[in-house]
């Protein structure tokens, strides 16, 4: 399992708006410039091709910052 | 044993276009922002009176037109592969077929699928070539998403799109037609569903009122669950590949190309990563035609022979896969281009 240093890094590469080294673990990832369903779409794609694990829609309502989803994926793993 | 190949396609698509500027106008997103959330620049969307078998009928006249020396008698079967058909009954492709003038002795069927309607249609088409039934088989895939969107629906807007593609099915062509795989999972029928389509749920007085300022939505809404869509396609896609791969005695170093129904950015995306294989080996011009629903593997198969990107003696991967749920896939292996 990837340390919670390179899923940010992951996240960064994915979301094309976003500066390298400019999310850290308690950013609230909603938060992110022009923030859209698409960008929820992406991280549940990611999480499924990088880390094989399932997210749901709700898994996302219940979740806030990175650490928190990064908590999520390592317990479902 | 008699082979199955695609010979010819032809694609027609409705005159009007969406562009990120006419969909960032209305919804003020700046267009830039649409194309990189979408990948895609342009949508067609057709008139209001032009049906999807309208646009099949556009299609076929093409279809003779790009094809002279082919006769419309020559067609043993006409195989209309929709999710939006004229009438419960007659069939549509009865339709098509009287107005494209086909022989009094060709089949003519209705295939009513959406996303996985073309690789779904050339199981058909591959049994009926290769057991002699037929010899020539026009299979036509059209669909009109853009009639079943709310006009507020932003994103399901931003990515439909209308067209059609003819397809000749014969025993020789450009491309021999391989082992098919398929699979179907109904429990994913909740969600992508056009609602107040059909007998179930039919639209009742509390619909028109709810949608008047929409026309009414008389022939259904499209309700899509994103989310949901995302993962069948990463979770079915990939283990169709791996049973594709053994049904054809390949290996995935074989597979030259790779043609997905173009169902969205991401979901293109993602599924080379899955794959683990190279994007530039993922044909695509989700960009200049959006999702297109069951027309849109002929497309892409079409735009992939004008821009030369098929090698001489290559491997094709085609998927169809989405609405039902259901999905198939197959190799294409080219012969002559």
């Amino acid at each position: 399992m990837i340390t919670i240093t390179e899923f940010i890094q992951k996240l960064e590469e994915e979301f094309d708006d976003i500066e390298q080294n400019s999310l850290t673990p308690s950013t609230n990832y909603r938060s992110i410039e022009n923030w859209g369903s698409m960008h929820a779409l992406i991280i549940i794609a990611l999480v499924d091709t990088e880390f094989d694990v399932s997210l749901s829609g709700a898994d996302l309502k219940n979740t806030q910052t990175i650490q928190d989803l990064y908590d999520l994926v390592v317990s479902k793993k | 044993m008699r082979k199955a190949c695609i010979k010819n396609i032809t694609v027609f698509t409705p005159e009007k276009v969406l562009t990120n500027n006419d969909l960032g106008e209305e919804f003020d997103i700046e267009p830039d922002r649409i194309f990189k959330d979408t990948g895609i620049r342009n949508r067609f969307v057709s008139a209001k009176e032009e049906l999807a078998s309208d646009i099949a009928v556009s299609t076929g006249e093409k279809f003779f037109v790009e094809n002279p020396d082919i006769k419309r008698s020559q067609f043993d079967v006409l195989i209309y592969t929709t999710s939006a058909l004229d009438y419960v009954g007659p069939a549509t492709a009865v339709l098509i077929h009287e107005r494209l003038g086909l022989s009094k002795n060709c089949l003519a069927v209705d295939l009513p699928m959406g996303c996985a309607g073309f690789t779904h249609a050339l199981t058909v088409a591959k049994a009926l070539i290769e057991n002699g039934t037929a010899t020539d088989i026009l299979l036509i895939t059209s669909d009109m998403p853009t009639k079943v969107l709310h006009s507020k629906d932003y994103h399901l807007r931003s990515i439909f799109s209308d067209a059609g593609a003819a397809t000749h099915i014969s025993t020789s062509g450009k491309f021999e037609i391989g082992k098919l795989a398929f699979g179907t999972d109904g429990s994913g029928a909740p969600n992508l569903i056009v609602n107040g389509s059909g007998a179930r749920n039919p639209i009742d007085q509390d619909w028109l009122d709810l949608y008047k300022d929409e026309g009414g939505l008389l022939i259904g809404r499209m309700e899509m669950n994103g989310i949901e869509i995302l993962k069948f396609s990463l979770r079915e896609v990939p283990d169709l590949f791996k049973t594709v791969l053994i049904e054809n005695n390949l290996q995935k170093s074989d597979i030259d190309l790779f043609i997905f129904h173009h169902a969205s950015e991401v979901i293109l995306k993602f599924l080379a990563k899955k794959l683990e294989i190279s994007s530039h080996k993922v044909f695509s011009c989700l960009e200049n035609y959006g999702n297109t629903v069951s027309a849109s593997i002929p497309i892409a198969l079409s735009e992939a022979i004008k821009s030369n990107v098929i090698p001489a003696n290559s491997c094709i991967f085609i998927a169809g896969f989405g609405i039902g749920y259901a999905w198939s896939g197959t190799i294409l292996k080219t012969t002559e281009l």
